[in-house]
């Protein structure tokens, strides 16, 4: 026990992958256990990261139950990991999600083993995102997730998943090959990796030392910056470069979709979040309109794109485009005044959007697979008038679909509205615009519930559609009550990302 | 007097080729358990010495001198330092495996070990050299029986071609360099091809200008440098599996290491003076290699140009002549010759079962060969680079390198990574997964358990690098502390 409480974030952080190595061990015929196994072993992390949680103290400035190992002594970079209220509620959010994945695909019979692995695997590469305060660690982990994430779609995708999921990771390896350069960059200049160091040099630096590169700083600085942005804005992702999403989406199991949705998309807001605007605090500044106007695109564009879908699942995945794009508009209009009240506002409602997406995109992928795995069909012309069939699934639907559309009481209103209201006074013009996509995401929504749920029944499903069984509520329950919760009573976890974003952006 | 371990590693294929000679050729267990014997016994003594080189205080150890040719200034001068020893441990680990999975070779086996180990001696000859005359002396012994093995086990469609282009191409190569050699024994006037001593020599600067593309280009052929890679990807495909995992294993490795010890080590202004040539070649290297792998249709091709884009990266971090440059040149010599070994073994065993290596007439070979697949898609992410793995914690420091050098091209060359990321996995996609075609379907036999522990033994290599830098990096940079010193550096 005080070896845990010593090293809490290493325990969190690797067991899933010795857990990964334990199945390996296991006889492959053993589905069942296989799959309890990987489930207990990922419940672990997750009630360890409720205890973080309890132990974290918010009033704390700086990184908590920081660990320091040497790695790579050579270069100067250790594995340096530690928390803040930040990274706190994306551990949780990941923590909560993967059990919740896996549960999800007990429905799975293809080589459980191998996608139990994989699963945990993604799992610690994701959590050592959000934990890693060395740059050079952060980078590990961002390219370690992508393996796994490759193979889930690849190996237990549908029809087109080969196109997916090579496009998936040659978007994302290009899209880390700028950020790379960057990171070798800093590195070599500043001969350290440590983010918090880096934090007090790199924003003040006059000159790029060691490398012979006869460019002014400002536009080294400038061209860094970018470089960072569209490795995260591809992640995120943001429009233009969203075009992977929708297809690793739709081809990607059920439990990798929600996990996609639910966590590695964060992981580009996270990017912006934690190293962007530390890290270029006057250039974010200078493009803070360039950003809300990808933004805003992204908000729109997401908004009728998902409407035009005739496949349930894009619909969703374009859903997560609009969603994402309100977290990137809290971030431009926080970088645009840091250290205002509006921009505090605008953060805290860019962080907590985050969780909340994280909470209803798994959630609605989940439903999506719900359906997929009775009709096989994702073809919202084929599906309708579902509701007397499945009365509780119509239930369930309508409650996920509202947190999405941002209903007040539910949780999407609490983070879009903080978003809003603190754009507003730095960029009211990308604001206002924002709103009337806001007005759109209630359209494709109310599309979606319509076809599924409304409508002329499609004969051919009596008889064929059975209820949400019980598994699938279970997995559906944790997500609906922190929706529900948050909605009503956001305080708990407002808490802690404002004074995070309060001490991180002075 | 201390016990002679380097020579006893050098002598010991050498001999046991011999004693391998003596046994009946009808006995091919005998054989094969004695090849297993003498590789293992290497093995121990290689871990041996890497474990207990003193890094700390560096330098050459385990030395031995005697006298060979006294009055020509030729000794038996023997050593290792930081940047050897991982190559001889390298030599070990692609010995064992070679013959674990060559155990199924039924032709001859007798004269195809004895003739392997030869070649072993002569690379292993070659990593403790400390003499110019025995590093020659030795090379040659490497290049010679990889002839008769390409020829004789090799690809019957182009093995004679293939066999004879790489002999002619490594021996012009040694023999350019030979030249340049002996100019060092005129300049040097101390009589003596002793390296510690040349290293000392002090050479005039124009001497070391006008002879350091000799040497270092002659040996660099061996490294697959552009535009001397030609030979590399037919030697490599023509070669049956345990020849070409030695052959871009640790031969290559040969080539790029007598090109710093004896280019970069002895004439450090002429490397001054020619790093940027040197470093324009290895990029081209890079990229070049990169784009011509992505277009290969045949598995071993592609394999073989890769190793061309990785060993330039090898020559890219010598080029930089900076420490992290130089120690990811090294770590990347140990990480791409586990790599590449346990690609081709991987390859080998596809071809075994599916007779050809044509990637659009595979298919779906994970269902029969899930261990081939799952070595070859390890072997895969370290080519690529993804971190985790050892060729990420290779490939960083060069690169680093190559940013204090020269920005521009450490931008171009990232280019290769994405390019690499593209073919691999289109690779694995087409070779493992997918249906498997019908006239393959039910004739792959599962691999044998001792080609199983070769994979794992390999890919566990690799991860446990990847993960823990430290098991290697200080050893190479207490090697490139030394080759900086000559240089005139820190």
């Amino acid at each position: 026990m005080e070896f845990i409480n010593n090293h809490l974030l290493t325990t969190i952080l690797l067991f899933p992958v010795l857990a990964a190595v334990f199945i390996l061990f296991l006889p492959k015929d053993e589905v069942k256990v296989i799959r309890w196994v990987a489930l207990i072993a990922s419940l672990i992390p997750f009630a360890l990261s409720i205890w973080l949680w309890l132990r974290f103290d918010s009033n704390l400035a700086g990184f908590q139950f920081s660990e320091t190992y040497p790695w790579y002594e050579a270069i100067h970079s250790s594995f340096y990991v530690g928390v803040d209220g930040l990274s706190l509620t994306m551990v949780l959010l990941t923590t909560l999600l993967t059990p919740l994945a896996l549960l999800a695909s007990f429905s799975i019979t293809d080589r459980v083993k191998a996608f139990m692995m994989l699963f945990l695997l993604l799992e610690t590469g994701m959590l050592g995102v959000f934990l890693s305060l060395d740059l050079l660690i952060f980078f590990v982990f961002w390219e370690i997730g992508l393996v796994p994430m490759y193979f889930l779609i690849n190996q237990w995708g549908s029809a087109n998943r080969n196109y997916a999921s090579l496009k998936f990771m040659i978007y994302t390896m290009a899209g880390s090959l700028g950020l790379l350069l960057a990171i070798q960059m800093i590195g070599v200049s500043f001969g350290t990796y440590n983010l918090p160091e880096l934090f007090k040099l790199w924003p003040a630096a006059t000159e790029i030392k060691n490398i012979p590169l006869g460019l002014p700083i400002e536009t080294v600085k400038t061209v860094a910056f970018w470089a960072f942005v569209i490795a995260f804005a591809i992640k995120v992702p943001v429009w233009p470069f969203h075009t992977w999403l929708p297809d690793a989406h739709t081809e990607a199991p059920t439990a990798g979709s929600m996990i996609l949705a639910g966590v590695l998309l964060k992981l580009g807001a996270y990017g912006f979040l934690r190293l962007v605007l530390p890290l270029y605090p006057e250039q974010a500044k200078y493009f803070a309109s360039a950003l809300a106007f990808l933004a805003v695109m992204a908000i729109i564009f997401g908004a009728f794109a998902a409407y035009g879908q005739t496949d349930f699942k894009r619909l969703v995945a374009y859903s997560s485009v609009n969603h994402m794009g309100f977290v990137l508009l809290g971030i431009a209009a926080a970088a645009k005044a840091m250290g205002t009240m509006d921009a505090t506002i605008a953060l805290n409602g860019a962080v907590l959007q985050m969780f909340n997406h994280g909470l209803s995109a798994a959630g609605m992928f989940f439903l999506v697979g719900v359906i997929y795995e009775r009709t096989h069909t994702r073809n919202l012309e084929e599906l309708g008038g579902l509701f007397p069939l499945m009365p509780v699934y119509g239930g369930i639907l309508i409650f996920t679909s509202m947190a999405s559309l941002g209903l007040p009481g539910l949780n999407g209103f609490i983070s879009e509205f903080l978003v809003v209201r603190g754009s507003f006074p730095l960029l009211p013009v990308f604001t206002s615009i924002a709103m009337i996509g806001l007005l759109f995401t209630g359209a494709y929504i109310l599309k979606g519930i319509k076809k599924v749920l409304h409508g002329p029944l499609n004969e051919k499903w009596v008889g064929h559609l059975t209820e949400i069984n019980t598994r699938e509520i279970i997995v559906m329950a944790p997500l609906m009550a922190l929706i529900l919760i948050i909605g009503v009573w956001p305080a708990w976890i407002l808490d802690v990302i404002n004074k995070a974003v309060t001490v991180l952006f002075k | 007097m201390q016990f002679p371990i380097l020579s006893v590693i050098v002598f010991t294929p050498l001999v046991a080729s011999l004693l391998i000679l003596l046994i009946k050729p009808e006995r091919k267990t005998e054989i094969r358990v004695a090849a297993l014997a003498a590789a293992l016994f290497a093995l121990i003594l290689s871990i041996w010495v890497y474990f207990t080189y003193d890094k700390v205080a560096g330098g050459y150890q385990f030395k031995e001198m005697y006298n060979w040719m006294p009055t020509l200034g030729i000794g038996y001068h023997v050593g290792v330092d930081g940047l050897s020893a991982p190559l001889v441990l390298l030599t070990g680990i692609v010995m064992v495996t070679g013959v674990l999975i060559s155990w199924g070779i039924d032709d001859r086996p007798r004269e195809f070990f004895s003739f392997l180990f030869i070649l072993a001696s002569g690379v292993f000859g070659v990593f403790v050299a400390l003499d110019l005359f025995q590093l020659f002396f030795f090379y040659e012994i490497a290049v010679f029986p990889m002839y008769l093995l390409i020829a004789i086990w090799g690809w019957i469609k182009t093995r004679e071609y293939a066999a004879m282009k790489l002999t002619l191409y490594l021996f012009i190569g040694s023999v350019v360099a030979l030249v340049g050699a002996l100019a060092m024994y005129w300049q040097s006037g101390n009589h003596t091809f002793d390296m510690l001593v040349l290293q000392q020599a002090n050479f005039p600067v124009d001497f070391q200008r006008l002879w350091f593309p000799f040497v270092f280009l002659g040996f660099a052929v061996l490294g697959g440098i552009f535009p001397f890679h030609n030979w590399s990807p037919d030697g490599h495909v023509a070669a049956p599996t345990a020849v070409s995992m030695f052959h871009a294993g640790v031969l290559m490795k040969l080539g790029a290491f007598a090109a710093l010890r004896v280019g970069i080590m002895l004439l450090p202004e002429g490397a001054k003076y020619w790093a940027p040539w040197i470093m324009g070649l290895a990029l081209v290297n890079v990229v070049y290699g990169a784009l011509i792998a992505m277009v290969q249709t045949d598995l071993k091709y592609v394999i073989g140009f890769s190793s061309v884009s990785h060993m330039g990266l090898v020559m890219l971090g010598f080029s930089t002549l900076k420490p992290e440059g130089m120690i990811g040149a090294g770590v990347q010599m140990f990480s791409h010759g586990v790599m590449t070994a346990l690609f081709f073994a991987a390859v080998g065993m596809v071809y075994d079962r599916a007779h050809t290596r044509e990637i659009s007439k595979l298919g779906g070979m994970s269902k029969p060969l899930p261990w081939v697949a799952l070595a070859f898609i390890v072997g895969g992410l370290v080519s690529m680079g993804m971190p985790g793995l050892s060729g990420f914690v290779a490939e960083f420091p060069i690169f680093m390198g190559v940013w204090k050098t020269n920005p521009w091209v450490a931008i171009i060359a990232s280019l290769s990574i994405i390019i690499t990321a593209s073919y691999i996995m289109l690779v694995i996609r087409k070779t493992f997964f997918g249906e498997v075609p019908a006239e393959l379907e039910g004739h792959i036999n599962g691999i044998s358990p001792l080609d199983k522990v070769a994979l794992v033994f390999l890919s566990l290599i690799m991860i446990s690098l990847g993960l823990f830098p430290s098991l290697m990096v200080p050893w190479v940079q207490s090697g490139v502390q030394n080759v900086l010193h000559l240089l005139g550096g820190a």
